[in-house]
C-alpha cells in the first residue's frame, strides 16, 4: 500500500487535486442551479414549473454517465470541443443539480407562508424576501440530505474516469493495469476519497448542529 | 369649496364596488369604504366572514375581482401599479405575528428600511432602538424570536412596521393569538399608535378597544358590510340585528 504511494504519489496526487477540484466546482454550480430551478417551482408562473420540471426530471432521470458521454461525446461533435475534465464535471453539475434542485424545494415549501407574507407586507420584492428570509431558513432544514448529495457527489464524479477527466479514479485504474496490484491500488483510491468525504460529512454535520 | 373637495380626495383607502372571489366563492360583496388619513377604523364581525380577506386586499395580499380600490393615491386594480410602493407606506401586523424567524429581533426590524429605503446603517439602527424601546422590548434585541413570548412577538412585529414610517398600518387580529395577560401589553402600544394621529384599520374582538380608540366601526357578514358606524353610536346601539346578535355574543357580561 505504501508502494503504491510513493511509486505513484505524483499521479495519484493529481487525480486527487482533478477530483477535488471537479468536486469543488460541481458542488457550487450545482448549488446555484439546483435553488434557481427549485425558486422556479415556487413562483407563480406555470410557465417557470414546466421549465422547472422538465429540467429536473431529465437529469435526474438519466444515468450520469450518459450525460457525461453526452458532454464528451456529443456535444463536441456539434458544438465545442470540450476535454474530459469539462465534459464530466459539466455532466456531474447537471445531474447533481437536479436533486439539489428537489431537496431546495421541499426545503422552501417546509418555510412557514407567513414569513413569506410578512416580508412581501414589510415592503420586500420577493426575491428580496427569498434570499434574505426564505432560502436560508430552507436550507436550514435541509442540510442533511443535501450533506448526502454533497458526498454521493464527491463519489459521482469518479464518472470523469470513464471520459478521460485524470481524477483519482482514472489515475488508480491507470496504476492499477500497468502494476497488476489492483488490491493495493484501489485500497488507496478508497482511502483518498475518504480523505475528501469524510470531512465534508463532519462539516455538514456540524452545521447541522450549529444551526439547529 | 376647493378645500373641501381636498380634503375629500385624501382619502387613505377607498373601496369602491369591489367584489372578490375566491373560485365561485363571493368572498367580498360590493364593498364601498373609505378611511381618512388619521382615522381609526375597527373591523369586526364573525369567524369567516371576510375580514381577513378585506383587510389583506388594502396591501394587495390578495387581490379582487371586480371594482375599484385606491390605497395613498395608487389604484389597486390597476396592473401598472407597483404593491411594494403600497406597502412601503401600509405596514401590516399579523395574527401569528410572522417575524423573521432567522434573524434577531433587531435584525427583524432593520431588515426592511435597508433594503427598500436603504436607510443609512447608523440612522437604521438607532431609530430601531428607540422603536423598540417605545414597545418595551429593547432588551431583547439580540434575541430570536423564538426566545419571545407572544406579546413581545407582536410588540416586535408592530415595531418592524412602525420602521418603515408608514402612512397607514393594518392589524388582522392582532391579539387573538395571545395569552390573556399579554394581550393588554400590544393594545396599549396599539394606543399609543392610534393617538399618534396613525390611520389604522382594525380587525379585533377587542370590544374595548374599539370603544376607547375607534372612530369608526364595521361590522362586516358573509362578505357584506353590513354597518359602517361612528364607534360611540354602533355600540349605543348597533342596528343590524346580526351585528347586535354578534357584540351580545362576544361582549362578556
Ligand atoms: N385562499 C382562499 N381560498 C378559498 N377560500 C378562502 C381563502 N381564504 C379565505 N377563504 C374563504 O373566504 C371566507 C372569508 O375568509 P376570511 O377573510 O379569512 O374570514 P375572517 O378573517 O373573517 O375569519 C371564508 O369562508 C374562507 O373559507
Ligand atoms: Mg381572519
Amino acid at each position: 500500500m505504501i508502494n503504491v504511494f510513493t511509486q505513484h504519489w505524483q499521479e495519484l496526487l493529481l487525480g486527487f487535486g482533478n477530483t477535488l477540484l471537479c468536486s469543488v466546482i460541481a458542488l457550487f454550480f450545482s448549488l446555484i442551479i439546483g435553488s434557481t430551478f427549485a425558486i422556479f417551482e415556487v413562483l407563480p408562473y406555470k410557465i417557470l414549473h414546466i421549465v422547472g420540471r422538465v429540467y429536473i426530471e431529465v437529469f435526474r432521470n438519466i444515468p450520469l454517465l450518459v450525460i457525461g458521454m453526452f458532454f464528451y461525446v456529443v456535444v463536441p461533435q456539434f458544438f465545442v470541443t470540450l476535454d474530459g475534465f469539462t465534459a464530466g464535471t459539466i455532466g456531474l453539475t447537471l445531474y447533481t443539480s437536479s436533486f439539489i434542485a428537489e431537496t431546495v424545494r421541499a426545503g422552501i415549501q417546509a418555510v412557514d407562508d407567513g414569513q413569506m407574507e410578512g416580508a412581501r407586507a414589510n415592503g420586500m420584492s420577493f426575491m428580496q424576501a427569498m434570499w434574505h428570509i426564505i432560502l436560508p431558513q430552507a436550507f436550514r432544514y435541509v442540510i442533511p440530505p443535501l450533506g448526502n448529495q454533497f458526498i454521493n457527489l464527491v463519489k459521482n464524479s469518479s464518472v470523469l474516469a470513464f471520459v478521460a477527466g485524470f481524477d483519482l479514479m482514472y489515475q488508480g485504474d491507470a496504476i492499477a493495469s500497468t502494476t497488476f496490484d489492483t488490491f493495493n491500488t484501489y485500497i488507496v483510491v478508497g482511502i483518498l476519497y475518504l480523505i475528501i468525504t469524510l470531512p465534508l460529512s463532519y462539516y455538514m454535520r456540524y452545521l447541522e448542529k450549529k444551526l439547529a | 369649496m376647493i378645500a373641501l373637495k381636498e380634503e375629500k380626495e385624501m382619502a387613505m383607502i377607498e373601496f369602491k364596488n369591489v367584489e372578490k372571489y375566491y373560485d365561485k366563492f363571493h368572498a367580498l360583496k360590493n364593498i364601498n369604504l373609505k378611511v381618512d388619513k388619521g382615522e381609526v377604523v375597527v373591523v369586526i364581525g364573525p369567524s369567516g366572514s371576510g375580514k381577513s380577506t378585506l383587510i389583506r386586499t388594502i396591501n394587495g395580499l390578495e387581490d379582487f375581482t371586480e371594482g375599484q380600490l385606491i390605497v395613498n393615491g395608487y389604484d389597486l386594480a390597476d396592473s401598472k401599479t407597483d404593491l411594494n410602493q403600497i406597502r412601503k407606506d401600509v405596514g401590516m401586523v399579523f395574527q401569528h405575528f410572522n417575524l423573521y424567524d432567522n434573524k434577531t429581533v433587531l435584525e427583524n426590524i432593520m431588515l426592511a428600511p435597508k433594503l427598500v429605503l436603504k436607510r443609512d446603517p447608523k440612522e437604521n439602527k438607532e431609530h430601531a432602538m428607540r422603536l423598540l424601546k417605545s414597545v418595551g422590548v429593547a432588551d431583547k434585541a439580540e434575541s430570536y424570536p423564538r426566545q419571545l413570548s407572544g406579546g413581545q412577538k407582536q410588540r416586535v412585529a408592530i415595531a418592524r412596521s412602525l420602521a418603515m414610517k408608514p402612512k397607514a398600518l393594518l392589524f388582522d387580529e392582532p391579539t387573538s393569538a395571545l395569552d390573556p395577560e399579554m394581550i393588554d401589553d400590544v393594545l396599549n402600544v396599539m394606543k399609543k399608535i392610534a393617538t399618534e394621529g396613525m390611520t389604522m384599520v382594525v380587525v379585533t374582538h377587542e370590544m374595548g378597544f374599539a370603544r376607547e380608540v375607534a372612530d369608526r366601526v364595521i361590522f362586516i357578514d358573509d362578505g357584506e358590510i353590513l354597518e359602517d358606524e361612528r364607534a360611540d353610536v354602533f355600540f349605543k346601539a348597533p342596528k343590524e340585528k346580526r351585528a347586535q346578535q354578534f357584540l351580545s355574543k362576544i361582549i362578556k357580561h
